[in-house]
């Protein structure tokens, strides 16, 4: 007789003692093979934490490579479409990574740690293409997924949470600056970076001190109103900012099987990461020659009448789809009904009006909406303490 | 500062054929040479002074004739010393079987056999003029195919519909599977099987029953449609291939430099703008075409660290294994092979009894070992070239299959033991040899890699597989000799169509530069 397994399929993240602790809705998700809570209390309230004070999301489950070696800077800047040698020591650049169809594999985060020294954190696990992409360079990648435990500490009180925290100095770290603290013998790695276009950090840890570090968080938290939040409260406030997900705003082009449904960075509003002065980067001459000839979709941010989220909306032009809806969510700060959309070429110019074609149901009974809206140039959602250093103190 | 329109790195065959037909156009072509002869695998050698043979390649079979004609060959000297050559295929005791065009004789052959071998012979030449509506213009893209593209499907769907339902069947069931199998349905006869499965399999690492070797068969038939009857040998030993294309490459106005190794294709921004050399000194050209194969070419020369990664993938899986050796004996007197009369002396004569022969003579390379019996074929180029050595010496050379490209304790531990090996299989066939030698020579696939600069090798450049042929040679998204890095280009054997004496790589090649030089 077979003795019943304690193993679950899914892992847990070095915080997952004190998440669970927290976790009342007992709601939880899977990210990346990890046990992650899309919610702990209510995703309304922990949204709000978000906007207001201090929400904590555990980024633990984040793919990151450490890429190292003297070919690292000449490897990195083939892999990514930016120019990585402006991403200076201490610094953290977004970034996005393409096949040599142009097409978008992923995108992620690059830290430059130190002189040859990079950290890669993607959305997808990236081993594979990463190896692939050394053949002719002298780089060492290792996938530190497991060594590095992270959190997200973002809102208006983040700063001063952490200063409470005794990271003295912290509101002169610009965005997208990063700087090592010590904290019980180990480094405590801060980055002003984040996922809800506010002011935030993310900090990162060894995994053995991952609880420890979580319980004076949220001791010195306590006082600027510091919450767990789920990935639920996330993904509005991400989409409230215009901040693209990966594998809902995009399919990797490495896991599409259907031709046609994969998207360039022009197809996703990210030209601007795409930097044509490095002769040589994986998609190049294919971007190049979509530049010259024109894309096939558009991505444009939606402005929506009405208060009814377009999730998996039609987009309309005179009756006919043009597009569809990736990623919707009735913004509460903003007070916009933001959609993201992937419009057919020509349309999605900002101004273009379209129909939203909207399903919802109430009480079993679907109601279908044809609500007008209108492209905009970026969301509503844009404070300026997002940017501003010092941090404001709140 | 442009030195050339178009620089080519390697003088081999194709090399010196895609510049003729480049300059004949009013380009101005450099050919790069690593060595200080030309012709690549097309090469004369002297194992000792005074005794010359064909260095790599020692029959020409393929050649197509549009290029003999365009590019004047005969005007420029090329002279067979013998002509259309029947095959011999040694039998035990002296009981030979000799074919010969479609027919074959000998003893114990059978009547059914015969019958079934001109039939055979037909059915072959029919699908390799298949093969070669496609091996004489670019490789068609299946995806994105402009006109011309379609224009090659149609002909060959075309060409396939023309053979009638059962051939066009046949064709399609043969073209996957091996040698062996094709053999056992079609004779009996164990010396016929064997001598048609070793044409299947030189020059690759493929065993009769591995799959594809129908392909490779099909492909050295490809002579035969262009009237080759059996082999031919040219006069001078192969280099003279490379002395008459170069001297008619010379008159269209190339340059031609020899001793002028390139170690480095260089880049201009993302394209190509020339080549180093060796000597430090650098050359500038807009279009750099490569004879070597796409790993010396992409991987040594390019670098991976200067292409797209998709396209550094591609070209470290090329698959260019090789389990052919080549050996070289300078004989003091006339061999005697038994039951092989004077007269026949000078015919391609073949080491292969049956097909498992062949099959265990596969099996060790793919354990890095060699052929404890090898399977052979022996020119002795003296016979029909007298020129080659002094009066009374004859030389012998010989393809040998099987030999790894790195054995398990190195070449240098088991090469004096291999040739032992292959030269007492000569001499079981004709005894006496061993004390007619003067000096021998073997080259295993890793000195064939050396001295001539093929990866693995590998004489096609890459194994002519069907993962590898048509518009996936060398890779996908670099099938029609231009690659993804602007400028560069490919013109060798790696490129469709492949390998063997055949030069179709560097016309294909110049047709497509001036194809797309006029588009610009």
């Amino acid at each position: 007789m077979s003795e019943l397994s304690n193993d679950t399929m899914l892992l847990e993240t070095p915080f997952h003692s004190r998440i669970k602790a927290l976790c009342g809705l007992n709601d939880w998700g899977n990210w990346a093979g990890y046990t992650t809570p899309n919610a702990y209390f209510d995703v309304e309230l922990e949204y709000f934490a978000l906007r207001s004070t201090t929400g904590v999301f555990d980024l633990s489950p984040m793919n990151k490579y450490r890429l190292t070696g003297p070919d690292v800077e000449a490897y990195l800047n083939r892999l990514i479409t930016r120019d990585v040698s402006k991403i200076g020591i201490n610094r953290v650049g977004y970034a996005i990574w393409c096949d040599d169809a142009g097409q978008l594999l992923d995108d992620g985060t690059l830290f430059h740690l130190g002189k040859n020294d990079y950290r890669l954190c993607a959305y997808r696990r990236a081993t594979d293409w990463l190896q692939w992409c050394a053949l002719g360079f002298d780089v060492n990648i290792v996938d530190e997924t497991d060594e590095v435990a992270g959190l997200a500490v973002q809102g208006p009180t983040s700063c001063s949470t952490l200063t409470a925290m005794g990271l003295t100095g912290l509101e002169h770290l610009k965005p997208f600056g990063m700087k090592n603290y010590e904290f019980e013998g180990e480094v405590l790695m801060v980055s002003r970076t984040g996922f809800t276009g506010d002011l935030g950090y993310e900090i990162w840890i060894t995994p053995n001190k991952a609880e420890l570090l979580w319980d004076r968080l949220f001791e010195a938290g306590k006082q600027f109103l510091i919450k767990p939040i789920g990935s639920y409260a996330l993904d509005i406030a991400r989409i409230e900012t215009g901040f693209l997900q990966a594998g809902v705003d995009f399919v990797s082009s490495e896991e599409v099987i259907r031709p046609g449904r994969s998207r360039s960075p022009f197809e996703l509003g990210l030209a601007w990461l795409v930097d044509f002065n490095k002769p040589l980067f994986n998609g190049r001459k294919a971007l190049l020659a979509e530049r010259d000839k024109g894309s096939r979709f558009r991505f444009a941010f939606l402005d929506i009448d009405g208060n009814k989220p377009a999730d998996h909306s039609f987009i309309l032009k005179n009756g006919k789809q043009v597009g569809t809806v990736t990623s919707a969510a009735w913004c509460p700060t903003a007070k916009s009904n933001l959609a993201f959309a992937q419009l057919e070429m020509p349309h999605g110019a900002v101004g273009e009006k379209f129909i939203a074609e909207i399903y919802y149901q109430r009480e079993l009974h679907w109601t279908r909406l044809l609500a007008p809206c209108t492209v905009i140039d970026r969301p509503v959602f844009n404070p300026a303490r997002r940017r501003k250093t010092p941090a404001i103190a709140f | 500062m442009t030195n050339y329109d178009a620089l080519i790195i390697g003088g081999g065959h194709n090399g010196l054929i895609c510049a003729a037909y480049l300059a004949k156009t009013g380009k101005k072509v450099a050919v790069l040479e690593a060595k200080d002869t030309l012709g690549g695998c097309a090469s004369t050698h002297e194992i000792i002074p005074g005794f010359k043979v064909s260095g790599c390649a020692q029959w020409l079979h393929q050649l197509s004739p549009d290029i003999t004609k365009d590019l004047q060959l005969d005007l420029h000297g090329l002279k067979y010393a013998a002509r259309n050559l029947p095959t011999i295929a040694l039998g035990e005791a002296g009981s030979h079987i000799t074919l010969d065009g479609d027919g074959v004789e000998g003893s114990g052959i059978s009547a059914e056999d015969q019958i079934a071998y001109k039939r055979f012979h037909g059915k072959m030449l029919k699908y390799a003029k298949l093969l070669r509506t496609a091996y004489e213009q670019r490789p068609p893209k299946l995806v994105e195919s402009n006109w011309a593209d379609r224009l090659t499907l149609l002909k060959l769907g075309l060409g396939m519909k023309r053979m009638g339902r059962d051939d066009m069947s046949d064709f399609m069931r043969l073209i996957l599977i091996n040698i062996y199998d094709l053999m056992k349905e079609s004779f009996d006869n164990p010396l016929l099987q064997g001598a048609i499965s070793l044409d299947a399999v030189l020059g690759t690492a493929l065993g009769p029953r591995s799959p594809n070797t129908v392909f490779s068969y099909l492909h050295r038939q490809i002579g035969e449609v262009y009237g080759y009857r059996g082999v031919s040998q040219v006069a001078g030993g192969m280099g003279k291939v490379g002395q008459v294309l170069a001297s008619s490459a010379r008159k269209e106005g190339v340059d031609i430099r020899i001793s002028a190794r390139v170690t480095r294709i260089n880049l201009e921004g993302s394209r190509v703008g020339g080549v180093t050399l060796e000597s430090g000194e650098k050359l500038f050209a807009p279009l750099v075409i490569s004879n070597a194969d796409p790993v010396t070419t992409f991987a040594s020369l390019l670098g991976f660290e200067n292409m797209e990664a998709g396209m550094a993938r591609r070209v470290s899986q090329i698959r260019n294994n090789s389990g052919t050796a080549k050996l070289h004996l300078a004989l003091k007197g006339l061999p005697r092979f038994t039951g092989v009369s004077d007269a026949e002396l000078g015919n391609r004569l073949l080491i292969a009894p049956d097909m498992n022969y062949l099959e265990r003579a596969f099996n060790p390379i793919k354990y890095r070992q060699y052929s404890p019996a090898p399977a052979l074929d022996i020119s002795i180029a003296s016979i029909n070239d007298p020129d080659l050595c002094k009066p009374g010496n004859h030389v012998l050379s010989a393809l040998v299959q099987y030999a790894p490209y790195a054995p398990d304790g190195g070449w240098e531990e088991h090469k004096q033991t291999f040739t032992n090996i292959v030269i007492d299989r000569i001499n079981q066939y004709a005894p006496g040899i061993k004390d007619q030698i003067v000096a021998s020579e073997l080259c295993t696939p890793a000195d064939l890699e050396k001295d001539y600069g093929m990866t693995g090798g590998q004489w096609h450049h890459g194994e002519l597989s069907i993962d590898q042929v048509l518009m996936m040679r060398p890779f996908p998204g670099c099938s029609q000799y231009a690659s993804a890095v602007d400028g560069l280009y490919l013109c060798g054997a790696g490129a469709h169509p492949g390998g063997g004496v055949m030069g179709l790589a560097g016309k294909n090649a110049a047709a497509e530069v001036i194809k797309r030089g006029n588009q610009a």
